[in-house]
């Protein structure tokens, strides 16, 4: 995700357009990003289930990714993920934000 | 032939409000600040003004009034002293965050407790690093100048950032002194109009003011401030070289007196400087060459020119009218940062003086100039922090 980065000539904590929070994607805040392997993937839902920010998008009773406007990165999902042999389905890794 | 008068510097300022006639000013009423405030008010109610006048039930009530009517997109003023600044505190972040170029006059006055209602510098300092503009002034003439350019500096389109004018309480405030006003006409056409930026009551483009920014974009955005900061030199430097066209009066960004040969040197903020000035001139007399820097423009912080203009100095003496227990006072911390790159610097000390309106005089800074000369002359070490005009009985 690309957000515009604030400079000197946009440094005002100012909203222009109402009903912008819509466009807000919170996902911004993350420094840690949830990478699936579906392969790794047994269906257990257990990173639905604990996601707080409802974005683990399910299709059919399959775990099909990440809706990263909204992850915040918390990594819960990663940990909860009982993977497969001994693999997770889910690992975190550093958000390219520099 | 100029018109000269005899005004307080309180009355100075209440004047500078009456000829810049802003839209709000919401104000508490705190010694030594009140009575300019209270000069203001009968100006309002004379109907000399246009200005909307609040008067609220605290400080922290004055700034956040301040900020609604800037964001509002009014041109705002205030006033306040020592605890009443203290009491603005958390909005005092909130006016330079938003970028309301507030102007507000301080009127130096010493922090509880103990309670005391006189002159220190206690009070700016702790607002030193708010994002606030702060400039300072050694008299009323300083104080009125630079309330007047503090409105065109904090309304520049570049900078839309807040200003304090400082000056010492009682010292100036209450003490009358020689003033050349200049006409309500030129001070008009100086300020001009105000120009409004994401006004609140613009209706026809609606905006919201203060939303939240996380771990993503605040460490941006405080860069960003400092950034602006960094202009403010520029700005500074060309209101005041207009300002001197309107007025003869030059002002730079710090003064330097009797500096350029000389082998030591004071740095003092404020009233104390006009005492130091007599006094080096006296000791220049008896041979001894001393010079003296007071810094006008103190946030942002004048560093590289500063150097330049005290790197060549054997011992440089910082006079602090404000304290940080347990470490060495702000002014002198900003004057050992300034020097430090300089592979020639002096040696530095930091004096204490004038807490809570303690007397500064003559003969302090005597006191002062011998010991640098000591210093010179290798006949005492140098110690760096130390308390002067201590009291042994009262």
């Amino acid at each position: 995700m690309k957000t515009r980065i604030i400079t000197k000539s946009t440094c005002k904590p100012v909203i222009s357009e109402p009903g912008n929070s819509a466009v807000y994607k919170t996902g911004a805040w993350r420094s840690l990003k949830p990478v699936f392997e579906a392969a790794h993937c047994s269906s257990c839902l257990l990173c639905w289930l604990y996601c707080p920010d409802m974005s683990v998008i399910v299709h059919d009773g399959k775990m099909e990714g990440f809706d990263l406007d909204y992850c915040k990165g918390c990594g819960i999902c990663a940990l909860e993920c009982p993977g497969k042999k001994g693999e997770k389905a889910i690992t975190m890794v550093k958000e390219d934000i520099l | 032939m100029k018109k000269m008068t005899a005004v307080t510097g309180n009355e100075a300022l209440a004047e500078a409000l009456r000829q810049i006639n802003p839209d709000v000013c919401a104000a508490y009423p705190i010694t030594p600040q009140t009575d300019m405030m209270q000069r203001f008010s009968d100006f309002v109610a004379d109907g000399l003004v246009d200005t909307e006048m609040m008067l609220v039930e605290s400080e922290h009530s004055a700034m956040s009034a301040c900020i609604g009517a800037s964001a509002g997109g009014g041109r705002v003023a205030t006033a306040t002293s020592g605890p009443g600044l203290a009491l603005m505190w958390e909005m005092l972040y909130v006016a330079s965050g938003m970028r309301c170029p507030i102007v507000m006059a301080v009127v130096n006055r010493a922090l509880s407790a103990p309670l005391n209602i006189h002159c220190d510098h206690s009070d700016a300092m702790g607002a030193r690093d708010s994002g606030w503009i702060q400039l300072w002034s050694e008299n009323a003439q300083e104080a009125y100048d630079n309330f007047i350019m503090a409105f065109r500096i904090a309304e520049h389109p570049g900078i839309r950032l807040p200003v304090m004018v400082c000056m010492d309480g009682f010292i100036i405030s209450h003490s009358v002194g020689v003033m050349d006003f200049l006409a309500d006409d030129k001070v008009q056409r100086f300020v001009g109009n105000f120009t409004p930026q994401d006004a609140l009551l613009d209706v026809e483009r609606p905006v919201s003011y203060g939303p939240l920014i996380v771990t993503d974009q605040y460490h941006e955005y405080k860069k960003a401030q400092n950034e602006i900061m960094d202009s403010v030199f520029a700005v500074t430097e060309a209101v005041a070289s207009e300002f001197e066209y309107l007025s003869g009066r030059r002002y730079g960004l710090f003064e330097s007196y009797r500096l350029e040969d000389a082998e030591i040197g004071i740095v003092v903020l404020n009233s104390a400087a006009g005492t130091c000035k007599d006094i080096i001139d006296e000791a220049r007399e008896n041979g001894v060459k001393v010079g003296l820097l007071k810094p006008r423009l103190f946030r942002p912080f004048p560093y590289a020119a500063v150097a330049e203009a005290l790197s060549h100095l054997k011992v440089v003496c910082v006079l602090d009218r404000s304290d940080s227990f347990g470490a060495f006072a702000p002014l002198y911390v900003e004057i050992a940062a300034s020097l430090y790159p300089r592979e020639q610097r002096p040696v530095l000390l930091n004096r204490i003086y004038g807490l809570g309106g303690r007397d500064f005089m003559p003969e302090h800074v005597e006191a002062v100039i011998n010991e640098m000369t000591d210093i010179v002359s290798r006949r005492i070490a140098a110690t760096p922090k130390k308390y002067i005009s201590l009291r042994q009985y009262y």
